[in-house]
């Protein structure tokens, strides 16, 4: 990418969140975690399947005037393990982080092991994984062992 | 070296390392002693059993086990007449067993029920099975059947054969099995019932060399143990496939005559017709020799794990 297309990409907006560094195809994936649909007036500036250094290919999402929360951007991780949110206030990045897999992740995700303990009406339990892989991201459920994807983590997060 | 078991809770055959399971199977040898007589080890002790799902021997196992170390037992074998019939959660009823008891053995069809419970109970939780998930107490009898029988259980061969999919004691026993340098595991099964996969995933990680096969006659020469254990006509969704599969895996004396003059087969129990009535006779038979260590070893748990209090 040349300097002035990483500038019309990342630095030319004055307030909101960048998110870089998603993997090539997933960017509509981590939209859809923001809750945005595009209707709801903002700028918004979704660019994909760019060189990047890392990843060969890289996505970026651009939104003007937000700032995640920590479960967003834990959800996000999920989603892009390999993101970084830059979050900017008058058109200077003040803050880069990477988002990180937890070792533990609770509550986000349900079991899909419908004899699990998790899956019990009115037991009162959180569903917990441990992951067992970073890259393809995999978990286990620590109550009933069963093993999940990251096709299956993606379609619980997004809905699809 | 009491420590290593005091208050501790018992999941899953996999929370334990072969030191700790040395341990066991010694009590389990003093223990043996008194398998029809009684040590006043755990006087004033009390075991609730939470058994929301049926069992006589596992039930009346621990029972036993508790009785002859000088305890008492309270608790439910069937939901129907209790208050979880009315709708009490888990989490209620353990938390009840929890305050009159200083152990709770559970069985639950629910996978995970056993470590809800530990994390919800103070006392030490013992999991008597958790659906098709782990039945660490059966493991540890069937590991013990095997020392008994062998100077080592490393470098034996060892085929575990029925349904692996969804038996907890077959499940189990994989587990525990895979903690000794076995020369071979065999994992005999339908396609339709194979090991799940968190099992094979752990054998490989673990360099375990196993294989998979359907074939039962094929490879019954190679084995020291077989672990036999039963396939349920429920599991298939075509009958007459479970007709043709049934007869496969069935153990009779002539299914024997290759075998190792070493072999013994092990069965959890109870059994239906998986190992014919003459092989009880020859000397491979070893399923009521195991039955009969269930007491004394459940006796050197509960020691070991009340006792150092
Ligand atoms: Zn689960």
């Amino acid at each position: 990418m040349s300097k002035s297309e990483r500038e019309l990409i990342v630095r030319k907006i004055e307030n909101g969140t960048v998110i870089d560094h998603i993997p090539a195809g997933y960017a509509l994936h981590v939209l859809k975690i923001l809750g945005i649909s595009g209707k709801e007036g903002m700028r918004i500036a979704i660019v994909m399947n760019v060189e990047s250094k890392k990843l060969g290919k890289k996505d970026i999402v651009k939104v003007e005037n937000i700032e995640l929360s920590e479960e967003t951007v834990n959800r996000i991780a999920l989603i892009a393990p390999t993101a970084t949110i830059n979050i900017i206030r008058n058109y200077k990045v003040v803050m880069k982080r990477k988002v990180r897999i937890p070792e533990v992740i609770e509550g986000l995700i349900t079991c899909i092991n419908p004899r699990c303990i998790t899956n019990q009406p009115r037991e009162p339990v959180t569903p917990r994984f441990r992951v067992i892989s970073k890259n393809p991201l995999k978990i286990v459920c620590e109550y009933c062992e069963t093993i999940m994807e990251h096709s299956e983590i993606i379609r619980q997060l997004i809905g699809e | 070296m009491k420590e290593m078991f005091a208050g501790r809770d018992v999941i899953r055959i996999l929370d334990f390392d072969r030191e700790e399971l040395e341990e066991l199977f010694n009590e389990t040898d003093e223990m043996l002693r008194y398998k029809k007589g009684k040590i006043d080890i755990l006087k004033g002790k009390v075991m609730a059993l939470a058994f929301f799902e049926p069992s006589t021997r596992t039930r009346l196992s621990f029972q036993t086990a508790m009785l002859r170390l000088g305890g008492s037992v309270i608790g439910f074998s069937e939901v129907r007449t209790t208050s979880i019939a009315k709708g009490e959660t888990l989490a209620d009823t353990i938390r009840m067993l929890d305050s009159y008891s200083d152990v709770i053995v559970i069985r639950h069809s629910v996978e995970g029920a056993a470590r809800f419970a530990a994390e919800i109970a103070e006392v030490p939780v013992i999991n008597a099975g958790d659906g098709t998930r782990h039945h660490p107490t059966q493991a540890m009898i069937d590991l013990y059947t095997i020392r008994r029988n062998f100077e080592s259980i490393d470098g034996l061969t060892v085929g575990v054969l029925g349904d692996l999919k969804y038996g907890r004691a077959a499940t189990s026993f994989i587990y525990g099995v895979s903690k000794y340098r076995l020369k071979k595991l065999f994992l005999i099964s339908p396609p339709l019932l194979k090991a799940r996969r968190e099992v094979i995933e752990r054998l490989k990680a673990q360099g375990v060399n196993y294989e998979e096969t359907e074939d039962l006659e094929g490879i019954i020469s190679e084995l020291d143990v077989l672990y036999v254990t039963r396939i349920q006509k429920e599991r298939f969704p075509d009958p007459t496939e479970y007709e043709k599969v049934k007869g496969s895996y069935r153990i009779t004396a002539s299914l024997l005559k290759d075998a190792k003059k070493e072999l013994i087969i092990l069965h959890p129990l109870p059994r239906v017709d998986e190992i014919a009535n003459e092989v009880d006779r020859t000397r491979h038979a070893k399923y009521f020799e195991q039955a009969s260590y269930g007491v004394p070893l459940r006796m050197a748990l509960l020691k070991l794990i009340l006792a150092g209090e």
